[in-house]
């Protein structure tokens, strides 16, 4: 799943200036799993933000609304109401989401209440980590089902950096080495050998490096005109 | 060490002094010149007359532990001006594929031969903590690239090179203590079949360990492929042989090499911290003595790197202390226009 956390409370008033209502937005999927931007978040944050201004002397019309997946036209449009209402809208989806409200309703000033971290899974409780780097060319299959683009802080793809050192990456005490991993599931399951291979210099082009990706695909888009 | 593979053309790969050295089956030894944190050439100029004549080579660090520093290759020709050969280094961490290629192709054309592929310490232990690191290539991967730019005279992409194709003597490192320990022969095999010429190892303590290391390594029969040079360095102080010892990753230093220099400064009055260092730097220089020796002695080192960084005055003593001096006369390699005048 995406995962996100709130930004500091001062630097999501500071976006906000002198907004007088302001909607805030949660999303009922990856956000949510995280606790950072469900329904849950988005009432804590509303009156967080209401009782802030009031504080300040500047009280602000702050509601909060939830939709089931922000990165969805269809579960978005449904706002139009309350976002017209609305002088800025405060969206704590991922980026994904606050992109996808800007795009719908280009004419509003939407602005993120969240930082949007990385893809990753809840390891134990409270504790977040990261998996997937999305680099558009999975090579899993040949690192035992542990991703070195995204575990590795030197995405190396020929084995551990000198650095490694009782199971634990050179930048610090809490990281895993993706290398010890590797080799430790590899070991176990008597599979070493694909790790002594030479992995070639990755081709970053099906990665950001290639530039905004897209996937289009024909057979669905053929699908959806026979619908019509 | 003569059944290396011949190499092509004139019979040697680059034709460098470390190349020719090592070729010719002498012990090798190669120094180490950290550039500054600044753009002074005469700090580099000084160093260089240090090491020169006491090593074959001096590896020239790039932006070592991720502090900005003067280029390698930059601060390389300053010290082939004054006469010693330079290794340079190259790291992963802050240059793509285009950039390390457009470096390598200047680096060549200004007279330079010996290149060591590095994956690069992690930027966050620098002083630009806030930076984006590159990694679009792993040491591996660059090892690779610069042995196809040498052996196939072609760039990474695979285009061809028209002219002049840059002929490096390939050098990699190898942490024998880094983990997975039983892993690490594995990896050097990696970076042996990737194309690596030489390896120079991690700064070397446990001399029990690395032994175990080159067991291992004599059983892939990697020594017989590659010049492999240990690492050794003089320790400065106590202090620093703890913080060795306890706080840098992929290190190894035994007890008994901290209470030794300990003991070293027993007996000289605390406030005599000028005779305290002294006795320090003698015993650190007497250690590195004694583990050069003993690297000697173990099958399948072909020299030792001695890494003495803002302390080169001390190779010399340890080079003459192991009877390694005067170091063997080669013909040097052609040199480029800068370094003929120099
Ligand atoms: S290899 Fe690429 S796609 Fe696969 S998990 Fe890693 S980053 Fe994600
Ligand atoms: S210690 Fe392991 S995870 Fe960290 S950079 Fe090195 S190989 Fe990658």
């Amino acid at each position: 799943m995406i995962v996100a956390e709130q930004k500091p409370l001062d630097e999501i008033k500071g976006l906000l200036g002198e907004a007088q209502t302001v909607l805030v937005v949660g999303c009922g999927t990856c956000v949510t799993v995280c606790f950072a931007g469900g329904d849950k978040e988005a009432g804590i944050l509303a009156s967080s933000l209401r009782m802030a201004s009031r504080i300040d002397g500047t009280p602000k019309d702050v509601t909060h609304i939830t939709v089931q997946r922000q990165c969805e036209v269809e579960y978005i449009d449904p706002l139009a109401d309350s976002i017209r209402q609305a002088d800025v809208v405060l969206s704590i989806g991922c980026g994904i989401g606050v992109q996808a409200l800007a795009e719908r309703y280009p004419d509003k000033v939407v602005l993120p209440g969240l930082n949007t971290s990385f893809l990753g899974l809840p390891s134990e409780q409270g504790v977040w980590e990261e998996r997937c780097a999305a680099c558009g060319s999975c090579i899993l299959g040949v690192t035992g089902g542990i991703c070195p683009i995204a575990r590795c802080a030197k995405q190396l793809l020929n084995g551990p950096c000198g650095g490694s050192q009782g199971g634990v990456c050179e930048i610090g005490h809490e990281t895993p080495c993706a290398w010890q991993l590797i080799y430790d599931r590899l070991n176990a399951q008597g599979r070493l050998h694909l790790i002594e291979e030479l992995q070639p210099a990755k081709d970053w082009s099906t990665s950001r490096d290639g530039g905004p990706r897209r996937i289009t695909r024909e057979d669905l888009r053929l699908a959806a005109e026979a619908a019509e | 060490m003569t059944d290396l593979p011949a190499a092509s053309t004139n019979g040697f790969k680059s034709g460098s002094r470390l190349e020719k050295v090592l070729r010719a089956g002498h012990f090798a030894v190669t120094g180490e010149l950290g550039p500054p944190q600044n753009a002074d050439p005469e700090i580099i100029r000084k160093k260089a007359r240090l090491l020169l004549g006491a090593c074959d080579a001096a590896n020239i660090t790039d932006n070592q532990t991720a502090i900005v520093r003067m280029s390698s290759i930059g601060a390389g020709i300053l010290a082939l001006q004054e006469g010693l050969e330079p290794v340079i280094q190259m790291t992963c961490r802050d240059r793509n594929r285009l950039a390390m290629q457009s470096d390598i192709l200047g680096a060549y054309a200004l007279g330079l031969r010996n290149l060591l592929c590095l994956t690069g310490d992690h930027q966050s232990f620098g002083n630009h903590p806030t930076a984006k690191n590159v990694h679009d290539l792993d040491s591996v991967q660059l090892i690779q690239m610069v042995a196809g730019l040498r052996d196939k005279h072609a760039f990474q992409c695979g285009d061809a090179i028209k002219g002049i194709e840059p002929r490096f003597f390939i050098g990699a490192a190898a942490n024998p203590f880094g983990d997975p320990f039983e892993w690490r022969p594995i990896r050097l095999g990696k970076k042996v079949k990737a194309g690596a010429d030489f390896v120079q190892t991690q700064l070397i303590y446990n001399v029990e360990r690395f032994a175990q290391f080159m067991e291992r390594v004599r059983k892939l029969g990697l020594h017989k492929q590659v010049y492999i040079l240990a690492g050794v360095g003089p320790l400065k102080s106590p202090g620093m042989a703890k913080y060795m010892r306890d706080e840098v990753p992929g290190l190894d230093v035994p007890n008994h090499f901290v209470d030794r220099m300990t003991a070293a400064g027993e007996g000289i009055d605390k406030e005599d911290k000028k005779a305290r260092n002294e006795a320090f730097r003698r015993e650190g220089i007497k250690i590195a003595i004694e583990l050069v020796q003993q690297m000697r002695q173990i099958e399948g080192v072909a020299g030792v790197h001695i890494m003495a960084i803002e302390w080169e005055e001390a190779v010399r003593p340890i080079v003459e202390g192991a009877g390694l001096f005067p170091r063997p006369e080669v013909t040097a390699a052609r040199m480029a226009e800068p370094a003929a005048q120099g």
